[in-house]
């Protein structure tokens, strides 16, 4: 007797996927892993082989030729040599150019974060609280000077700065002298404002739109007055955004090299610009990694400690 | 000793006494308007000391946008809101005598329950020792002494809603708002916060305006009920006067259950109105005068439990008052069962009995022919 056993469940039918996902589950590879493995290998490629590069030439010292530093690894009958320069990195302390230029940067770059703010906050506060139907507009307008080029927008800045520029023209239709703009730090912060407020209002935007508006009805039914509201409720409650917006635009800020070498005067002095000369004028790249590397460092420090303040702030 | 009850009824119940009375809040022909939408129409509200009123309505009925107003975050269109005398119609929420414990509980998530208790009394600049003293006063009322560090994540639901309440009750307001303050809570809790809340609002004398949209919420909790529909105040009474007098078609729809069936006036004496219904297959016999014409047309609604269910036909009163059907459905809800009962007309009567003998063998059972019959006063006639 053939009769169907009840018992045994049909064969299932094996989609050519299962057996793919089957090879690699015995290889120890699950879908996850696939998942993340392609932004690893991005990172890896991208990332962190340039960055190795860049570490081991900081490591090598400058020489005339072709490249124009000395090899990291020489052998010589047989033996392996690895040999290590740290010069670079001592000059880097040693010389006060490098600290004066990290220390400028630092402050330009944070005192542009904060006008940033200042600036972004009651525009993304206002487009969180506008009508639906105008906030994608609001926001649309916030992110379209992406749509043109970086570069043509600096040189338009340039334009309403120079000395016969538009603001001027417009202050000396009332008698008013020229002001000098350009070449000073004022245009430097002028640009970076300009170039990275949309960096600190999408992120405040996305805090302050998710603000429950019953807590600001709440605190004003409390007795709270509109502005201890913005500096009980509002403000702590969109400390996320602030942090996010703030490190949006201080860490791409501090190593600015368009915008102070175009609106910036000879005064201004920020690791971007010297970085460059290193490698462009002086053609010494061990130096120009090393400064390069120290940056990271001057970068990711902050980056750690902001992290670790908004995980304060979540706390959930 | 027949006295005592009639004064007390007196006492605590200033509306029914409006001319010695001066209401504590008063709204005034009240209108809002949203662009073209009409949220409140033409409302006109007298509400006293200590009362504890509900304002019941679906939702769009306006009952949320009418708090809102006595709160402070919308501004009428027109009319007035007075409250303690005073008129409010100009004054922003921050300066307003009235809290108001939010549908959503709207508590600071960054601060603890001790801050969020505390927020309205630090406003106020009140002295540090003072406000601890305070918060340790509503901890202890609403039973949350231990959880004062905690911050709102870390309560449950019923939780918050009393931190909400504390938090509200904090600057001693004369009046507190409440919308939807048991909405978020599951059943259980919900019955016992019910009296929760009437416990502290009976105990701190403070003056409740409650908006819900759930009836057995509003019969347990208030005082008072204001029934609205569409913007308009459709009815103001007693819990009993909105369940057992309803002044209109809607209301005696919107709370409980009833039957409603459409008549003809055919007799019409001071001392009683007889009424043909051809859906009923019968006359209705009111014993009271109703305020109405000869052949006009109304409405006559019944409750499910004021009518009584019979194999035998009854005597009925006056050749009127007695409906034959067939059983349809019925649903045995334990205490009670309702019978659903198919009358010739095609019309559905509701009819509840209830179950006072254990496992009734004799029940009146599917498919049965039965009689409707109900008392002269058991039904409501209603004209709109």
């Amino acid at each position: 007797m053939t009769t169907h056993d009840p018992t045994i469940p049909p064969p299932r039918r094996l989609k050519p996927w299962n057996a793919v996902e089957r090879g690699l589950a015995r290889v120890g590879i699950t879908g996850r892993m696939l998942v993340l493995i392609a932004p690893l290998i991005w990172l890896l490629v991208f990332f962190l082989v340039p960055l190795a590069v860049v570490f081991g030439i900081s490591l090598t010292s400058k020489q005339f030729g072709r490249p124009p530093y000395t090899p990291l690894l020489t052998s010589e009958e047989g033996t392996v040599q690895l040999t290590l320069h740290l010069n670079n990195y001592i000059r880097l302390f040693t010389d006060n150019l490098y600290v004066a230029a990290y220390l400028s940067s630092i402050r330009i770059a944070a005192i542009a974060t904060i006008i940033t703010l200042l600036v972004g906050y009651p525009m993304a506060y206002a487009i969180a609280r506008a009508p639906d139907r105008w906030r994608n507009i609001l926001l649309m307008l916030v992110v379209l000077p992406f749509f043109t080029s970086f570069l043509l927008r600096v040189y338009a800045l340039t334009g309403f700065m120079r000395g016969n520029g538009v603001i001027n023209q417009f202050l000396g239709l009332f008698g008013i002298e020229p002001i000098v703009m350009m070449q000073t730090d004022f245009a430097v912060y002028v640009g970076i404002v300009y170039t990275y407020l949309p960096f600190m209002i999408l992120p405040l935007y996305t805090t302050l739109v998710k603000l429950d508006v019953s807590l600001f009805e709440a605190s004003a039914d409390l007795g709270a007055r509109p502005i201890h509201t913005f500096l009980f409720v509002t403000l702590p409650l969109s400390l996320p955004g602030i942090i996010a917006g703030s490190m949006l635009v201080f860490i791409p800020a501090i190593g600015e090299f368009v915008i102070p070498s175009l609106l910036g005067g000879p005064e201004t002095l920020m690791i971007g610009r010297v970085l460059w000369d290193e490698f462009f004028s002086a053609t010494n790249w061990p130096r120009a990694s090393a400064v390069a590397v120290a940056m990271l460092l001057v970068v990711v420090v902050p980056i750690m400690l902001l992290q670790r303040a908004q995980g304060a702030v979540v706390e959930k | 000793m027949a006295k005592k009850p009639q004064q007390l009824a007196i006492d605590t119940r200033p509306w029914r006494d409006t001319a010695n009375n001066k209401p504590f809040v008063r709204i005034k022909n009240v209108s809002k308007k949203f662009g073209d939408i009409i949220a409140v129409h033409e409302v006109s509200l007298d509400i006293y000391k200590s009362e504890l009123f509900c304002l019941l309505g679906g939702s769009g009925s306006g009952k949320s946008t009418l708090l809102r107003m006595l709160a402070g975050f919308e501004n009428p269109t027109s009319g007035t809101i007075e409250i303690d005398g005073q008129d409010m119609t100009e004054v922003p929420p921050y300066n307003r005598p009235v809290n108001m414990m939010f549908q959503s509980y709207a508590l600071f998530p960054h601060m603890s329950v001790e801050q969020n208790i505390a927020y309205g009394l630090k406003r106020d600049g009140l002295p540090r020792a003072e406000i601890a003293a305070r918060v340790n006063e509503l901890l202890a009322l609403v039973k949350l002494q231990d959880y004062g560090k905690r911050k709102p994540h870390q309560l449950s639901g019923g939780q918050r809603q009393r931190v909400a309440l504390a938090r509200a009750l904090a600057k001693r307001p004369k009046l507190l708002l409440l919308d939807e303050p048991l909405g978020a809570l599951d059943k259980k809790l919900r019955e016992e916060t019910q009296f929760e809340l009437v416990k502290i609002q009976e105990q701190l004398g403070v003056t409740f305006i409650v908006v819900t949209h759930d009836q057995e919420e509003a019969m347990t909790l208030a005082t008072r009920i204001g029934v609205m529909n569409q913007g308009e105040i459709a009815m103001i009474g007693e819990p009993t006067d909105i369940y057992e007098f309803p002044n209109s078609r809607f209301v005696a729809n919107f709370i409980g259950s009833a039957n409603m069936v459409e008549g003809v006036v055919s007799e019409d004496e001071p001392d009683h109105v007889r009424i043909r219904s051809s859906e009923l297959g019968c006359d209705i016999y009111v014993g009271h005068g109703v305020d109405c014409a000869p052949e006009q047309r109304l409405w006559w609604a019944i409750r499910p439990e004021k009518m009584v269910l019979s194999r035998e036909k009854p005597a009925g009163l006056h050749g009127a008052n007695v409906a034959t059907g067939i059983v349809e459905e019925i649903a045995y809800l334990g205490d009670i069962s309702v019978y659903q009962i198919a009358l010739a007309s095609g019309k559905r009567l509701r009819v509840s009995q209830t179950n006072s003998v254990r496992g009734n063998p004799d029940a009146i059972t599917w498919e049965e022919t039965v009689y409707v019959t109900w008392d002269e006063d058991a039904g409501s006639v209603l004209t709109s």
